[in-house]
């Protein structure tokens, strides 16, 4: 259960923004992404996660066993924060377990109609997210945004003690520094030329 | 797909779900026809069966730029594109849910309006019947237009127009069949016409959804 890309070119919108990525991510390891905006972090998230296609290169993991966190964090206002779980609980087919309330300190607003959270409060339902589909490759894009200090921390820590601990990976994309002992990889090194390539096929609609 | 299904269920009968809005739009319309055509039983209970149609249909057109629109603004569909379950069964989970919330209420609700209509008493049994063939393939049809629309802000006047066309054949047929059926006419060359569209729209176009879903995500 690794993570592994080699030789990945990938584009956003049609104009290439990254060449030449290769790395691997093993059980029990985070790798945490650094560049300036527009670098390609989220398009590069977006590729590994299978939703984009890449432009070259190869990405190897295990079938479904990725989970992406983008900013929007896909909650239905007029769920409560339980039902919006559970959704994603069965949506995975996996059990229902109710710690998860607790390690992202949501108990005490389960029964709550998400629309009324707040943006902090929003972001750790959506990180909660992750531990209910309990995916062993977390592909997280900024998971600390609108999270206060303590939030972060507690997040971290479940990452770490729960996550990583366990024989799961994760890449984020963060400017925010998690205290986890993370390699960096700074995307600024692969900047494409967007005046190259660009090349785009007909394969994906034949 | 249960799941997704259940979630969509949920969502739609809860506040601002639009649960109500293509009931509504069809009571309107209904209700305002004699007003407009004039109280004449005669001409009120021949164009009965085809108003009931048309209104059905403009109905379940109304409900249908939410379906995959909301999931999208609100991040929700690329999540859900990574979980276990294929584009092709969230295309039909969801046109299974718009039928269940728009197509299968405006069947039920077409008997009672068809009074106000003064439809022919031999008119209900072939009125309902044919909605209730004829509303699935709305729901799949209209599910792959807002499918292929889905990256688009304010995409509703393009669906509209992309959907219409295609919900000609089953306003042919439907409104036919329940036209011959109140008059005494053969019924079965309209009625497996339309049941073929149904059947052929539920068959093929989750796939193509599917496919526009995958590339419309990117």
């Amino acid at each position: 259960m690794s993570l592994r890309v080699e030789g990945l070119s990938v584009a956003r919108g049609g104009v290439p923004v990254l060449d030449g990525l290769s790395f691997t991510v093993e059980p029990g390891q985070a790798l945490v992404l650094r560049g300036p905006n527009g670098a390609g972090k989220t398009t590069l998230l977006r590729v590994l996660a299978g939703l984009a296609p890449p432009l070259a290169g190869r990405v190897e993991m295990p079938p479904e066993s990725a989970a992406y966190a983008s900013h929007a964090d896909g909650i239905k206002a007029t769920l409560s924060v339980r039902e919006n779980l559970r959704f994603w609980a069965d949506l995975y087919a996996r059990p229902w377990a109710e710690g998860v309330l607790d390690d992202f300190d949501l108990r005490s607003l389960a029964h709550r109609p998400a629309g009324t959270l707040s943006a902090g409060q929003s972001r750790r339902l959506g990180l909660a997210r992750l531990g209910v589909i309990g995916r062993p490759i977390l592909l997280l894009d900024e998971p600390t945004v609108s999270l206060d200090a303590a939030s972060v921390a507690r997040f971290a820590g479940w990452l770490r003690e729960r996550h990583l601990a366990s024989g799961g990976l994760a890449v984020i994309a963060t400017h925010v520094p998690l205290g986890l002992d993370a390699p960096e990889f700074d995307l600024s090194r692969f900047r494409a030329d967007p005046m190259v390539a660009g090349q785009g096929s007909d394969a994906a609609f034949l | 797909m249960k799941a997704l299904l259940l979630r969509d269920l949920r969502l739609a009968v809860r506040a601002g779900g639009g649960f109500g809005l293509s009931l509504a739009f069809f009571l309107i319309v209904t209700v305002l026809v004699p007003f407009a055509v004039g109280p004449e039983a005669d001409t009120l209970s021949r164009i009965g069966p085809g108003v009931l149609w048309v209104g059905a249909l403009l109905a379940t057109l109304l409900s249908l730029d939410r379906q995959f629109a909301l999931d999208h603004e609100d991040g929700a569909l690329p999540l859900i594109a990574t979980s276990p379950l294929p584009l092709e069964a969230v295309a039909l989970a969801k046109a299974v849910a718009h039928w269940l919330t728009t197509g299968l209420p405006l069947t039920l609700a077409a008997a009672p309006l068809g009074i106000l209509l003064n439809l022919e008493g031999a008119s209900f049994p072939w009125l309902v019947l044919t909605l209730a063939l004829g509303t699935p393939a709305l729901s799949v049809i209209g599910t792959f237009g807002a499918a292929l629309t889905v990256g688009i802000k304010r995409g509703g006047l393009l669906l509209s127009l992309l959907v219409l066309p295609l919900y000609v054949p089953t306003l042919i047929f439907g409104a036919e069949a329940a036209r011959r059926g109140a008059m005494g006419l053969e019924v079965a060359t309209p009625l497996l016409m339309l049941a073929g569209i149904t059947l052929g729209a539920l068959a093929l176009l989750p796939f193509a959804a599917g496919a526009v879903l995958r590339i419309n995500l990117r």
